[in-house]
């Protein structure tokens, strides 16, 4: 019960300090509302000229999954920022010392985390829904289900970068180089049967095209395809690692 | 029963450059209520003794018991027990000074009601109160020290340790902050172990001095004791020309260790300087040698400091 108890402490202290800076989770959604609005027009004849990958029909169906995978690897992915600070200001010690449960550290950060990145994700599919997007309401439940776990994978991993590197001149120019290629290779812009073989290969190698795929399953009404199962397995999986790696690096020097 | 006890504590960390022998077999003992203060320079070895004794690194070597606890054995125990203010602080800048207080003492597993209660008396006790709904980035750099201090207190633990508890800290915030720090020993019994670089700190809070150098203990004693044992007061007399005969006089005088003329004046190392002082007099006054001035000088820590590791702990800090 205790863990339980220092979650939820942990969790309500972040979301009281999100709130008192609401500005944060507006900034967010700048960048991803900036590409559904300038961007998200230049599809729709990419769409509808019968190019693979795009399912024809609404382009908003294709490009909305992909910004909101987009909304994570550019939030979630730059919690570690936040990780840094509470160590300078001695915040991560101070609690450390005390018997709280140090997973409840982590996993209180992770759910307020969770919790702004599907809020946001609320506000971007309502832009999206204005912009054109028609999509069925279970589809785009699924794709929050979706949007939760990336959160939660990647501000763990996240948290562990910043709190191995402890300096956000290594943590910027790590994450960058990370999220990148992994941006890229999801497929977000375009569809990523465009692609040569050689690049779809690669693109397989990466988690975020399983689960992005599987999204615009999602947004398509197929919830029972093989993509999408393979999108729930990865997303799982990519959890799992995340989280056990955010575990430890939290638990280090446990003495 | 001792409240802290180290046997051999050792810590060695590996850097590219090889091993460093952090902290080199410290032995210690506290007993319940004392102040006690970790006196030795930057990179001494004083942080990483007390993140081993806060279970917060864990030793290459030796054992301990906090709190009656032992240390390896449950580390959480001693948690529970212990306060610990860290160098850096611990308050979040962008959070309130009550809400700290009370999350502080909800993760020391404290019923919201009582965490409620005990961040109240604390920031009464500290001077806090008026302050509860200000983030703490907006405190003065005493009120953020006591704020601080506070979050160490939250679970009334019997034992708190202060890292560098007045570092950075104006004059005036300084002593306000012993103050408190001796208030709280007086008021609730709680055993302090702080660390400090500063001596005059050391002099003025604690009742016991652990002076650490490159990674071992070596000196302790009261602040009284460690000035007396190492330096010896320094009982300066102007005795206008008759410097020899006075040299001669206290040649060989109980308790005089060392004698020097200098012009006019003759200079005496003396132990327990205070009370030597009339029986010098005397002697001088017996043999009919004038007496124009004298003083008396107590060491000061720094001298201890220098005498016993050879260097002066200003050029450190």
């Amino acid at each position: 019960m205790n863990f339980f108890r220092d979650t939820l402490l942990i969790f309500m202290r972040q979301m009281r300090l999100s709130l008192r800076n609401p500005a944060w989770v507006v900034i967010g959604l700048i960048q991803p509302v900036l590409y559904l609005a300038f961007f998200g027009p230049l599809l729709k004849r990419v769409a509808g000229s019968g190019l693979p990958g795009f399912s024809g029909g609404n382009s908003y169906k294709f490009f909305v999954p992909g910004l909101l995978v987009q909304l994570g690897l550019f939030g979630a992915a730059f919690v570690g920022f936040a990780i840094i600070a509470d160590l300078r200001a001695g915040v991560i010690e101070r609690m450390r010392v005390t018997p709280v449960s140090r997973l409840a550290l982590m996993l209180g950060r992770v759910l307020r985390d969770v919790v702004v990145l599907v809020v946001q994700a609320a506000v971007l599919v309502l832009a999206g829904v204005a912009a054109g997007l028609r999509a069925p309401l279970p589809g785009i439940l699924i794709s929050f289900g979706f949007v939760a776990v990336l959160a939660a994978s990647l501000a763990s991993i996240s948290y562990t970068a910043g709190l191995l590197l402890k300096s956000e001149d290594a943590l910027a120019p790590m994450l960058n180089m990370v999220m990148v290629p992994l941006m890229l290779l999801s497929g977000i812009m375009l569809p990523m049967a465009l692609a040569p073989a050689w690049l779809n290969g690669v693109s397989r190698a990466t988690p975020f095209r399983y689960i992005i795929d599987a999204m615009r399953d999602a947004f398509q009404g197929h919830y029972t395809t093989t993509v999408m199962l393979e999108g729930v397995l990865v997303a799982a999986a990519l959890t799992a690692v995340c989280l056990f790696f955010g575990a430890r690096a939290f638990q280090r020097e446990n003495a | 029963m001792p409240i802290i006890e180290a046997r051999g504590l050792s810590r060695t960390f590996k850097t590219r450059g090889g091993t460093v022998e952090a902290v080199r077999g410290v032995d210690l003992t506290v007993e319940p209520g004392e102040i006690v203060g970790f006196l030795g320079p930057n990179g001494a070895g004083k942080t990483t003794t007390l993140r081993m004794l806060t279970t917060l690194l864990k030793p290459t070597a030796g054992t301990a018991t906090v709190t009656g606890v032992d240390l390896l054995g449950d580390p959480s125990a001693v948690r529970a027990k212990i306060g610990y203010v860290s160098q850096a602080g611990g308050a979040d800048p962008a959070s309130k000074v009550e809400e700290e207080l009370v999350l502080q003492a909800q993760l020391y597993r404290i019923p919201t009601p009582e965490a409620r209660k005990s961040a109240a008396t604390l920031m009464e006790q500290l001077e806090l109160t008026g302050l509860e709904q200000r983030a703490s980035k907006t405190l003065s750099g005493g009120q953020r020290r006591r704020l601080d201090v506070a979050l160490g207190l939250v679970h009334a633990p019997s034992l708190v340790f202060l890292d560098e508890p007045s570092t950075g800290l104006d004059p005036q915030s300084r002593s306000n902050l012993w103050d408190h720090i001796r208030r709280i020993r007086d008021g609730l019994g709680t055993t302090i172990f702080l660390t400090t670089h500063y001596l005059d700190e050391a002099d003025a809070l604690c009742d016991r001095i652990l002076v650490i150098d490159h990674g071992v203990i070596v000196a302790e004693g009261t602040p009284e004791e460690l000035k007396r044992r190492i330096s010896g007061d320094v009982v300066t007399i102007g005795v206008g020309g008759a410097t020899e005969k006075a040299a001669e006089l206290f040649a060989g005088h109980l308790g005089v260790r060392d004698v020097g003329a200098v012009d006019h004046t003759i200079r005496l190392t003396v132990e327990h300087g205070d009370e030597a002082l009339v029986g010098l007099m005397r002697v001088l006054d017996g043999a009919g040698v004038p007496i124009e001035s004298i003083q008396l000088a107590r060491p000061t820590l720094d001298d201890v400091f220098l005498t016993l590791t050879g260097r002066s702990l200003r050029e450190d800090s």
